[in-house]
């Protein structure tokens, strides 16, 4: 196999496997959040700071592998 | 389709290159304070117009600020700081989004050079940003509850655990840099490759729920990158020994 398809390789395989662990945990973070305010609605203000903040963090995670794989596409 | 990860450079300011970036946060910073002196001028006790529209904006963010930090005083230091990063970083991923920015350039050398590109899809800028909040937060807390107490927080030789754990929150601290920045960066440059595809494989109507993700994208990552810094800041100014338990 020539670099340019390991390159092509890489690319994907970095943001597809760098997006699994991200996506799941804001699923949960958005899940326990959600049924939080579902058992008291009053408080889904404060709720809702917090988990955007957790949402962020996690969000992170996957940027940092989508960066990788930009870098890996398109830096020669 | 030519997409350059590192911000082009368009001219030079002595031995500083300017990049097309660096053009874009110039003309954002110019658009914020060329409305904050319009809608200041005349001040009303009750708001009408301009005026109006930044006082709610104004009013959100002490909201966000005083949810947090829940002691006024405190709220009044910290809140002209954490506005203006919202503000810089929400003006600059908006006007990233207006048609011209990222099309309009000039042909060098066969490639194509745009003029104008999102301030934050530079590293640079965020890396800036970045740099001044963590050093932001240092300095607060550093004040707030004095420099013994605060560096106490890090190197400590009460026992061989709190000393490994000082070392863990020194390294935390450090990783900020690299997450604020990556965070921002990445989401904004992300974006801009986004509806360059898009806009390239589906022409005039493919890119417009994009925008709509864009535009939220932009509000998001302000208000994400306002409030960790806001809860770094405090978490820094808590001393250990009051914190409730």
């Amino acid at each position: 196999m020539n670099p340019e398809s390991i390159g092509s390789l890489a690319t994907a395989a970095a943001i597809a496997l760098g997006a699994i662990a991200p996506a799941i945990a804001i699923g949960m973070i958005g899940a326990k959040g959600v049924e939080a305010i579902g058992r008291n609605p009053e408080a889904a203000g404060k709720i809702q700071g917090p988990m955007i903040l957790a949402i962020a963090f996690a969000e992170a995670i996957a940027i940092y592998a989508l960066v990788i794989a930009l870098i890996i596409k398109f830096v020669q | 389709m030519e997409i350059s990860l590192a911000a082009e450079k368009i001219g030079h300011l002595g031995p500083m290159p300017i990049t097309n970036s660096l053009l874009t946060s110039w003309i954002a910073t110019i658009f914020l304070v060329v409305i904050g002196i319009i809608s200041t001028r005349n001040l009303a006790m009750i708001p009408k117009g301009i005026q109006n529209f930044f006082e709610m904006i104004v009013e959100f963010l002490l909201k966000t600020v005083d949810d947090v930090i829940q002691d006024e005083e405190k709220t009044k230091k910290y809140f002209p700081l954490l506005a203006t990063i919202f503000l810089f970083i929400i003006a600059n991923n908006w006007l990233g989004l207006l048609p011209g920015v990222g099309t309009i350039g000039i042909h060098e050398h066969g490639k194509f050079i745009p003029l104008l590109r999102a301030g934050n899809a530079d590293l640079n800028t965020t890396l800036a940003l970045a740099v001044v909040a963590v050093v932001s937060i240092q300095i607060f807390g550093i004040l707030a509850i004095g420099f013994a107490k605060y560096s106490g927080k890090f190197i400590n030789f009460k026992n061989p655990i709190s000393f490994f754990v000082g070392i863990l929150e020194l390294i935390s601290e450090l990783s900020r840099l690299v997450s604020f920045s990556f965070r921002l960066f990445g989401n904004i440059f992300a974006g801009e490759v986004l509806l360059a595809v898009i806009a390239y494989l589906l022409p005039f109507l493919g890119p417009l729920p994009f925008y709509a993700l864009e535009i939220f994208v932009g509000f998001i990552q302000a208000l994400v990158f306002t409030m960790l810094t806001l809860v770094f800041i405090k978490m820094a100014i808590t001393d250990h020994a009051t914190e409730s338990h």
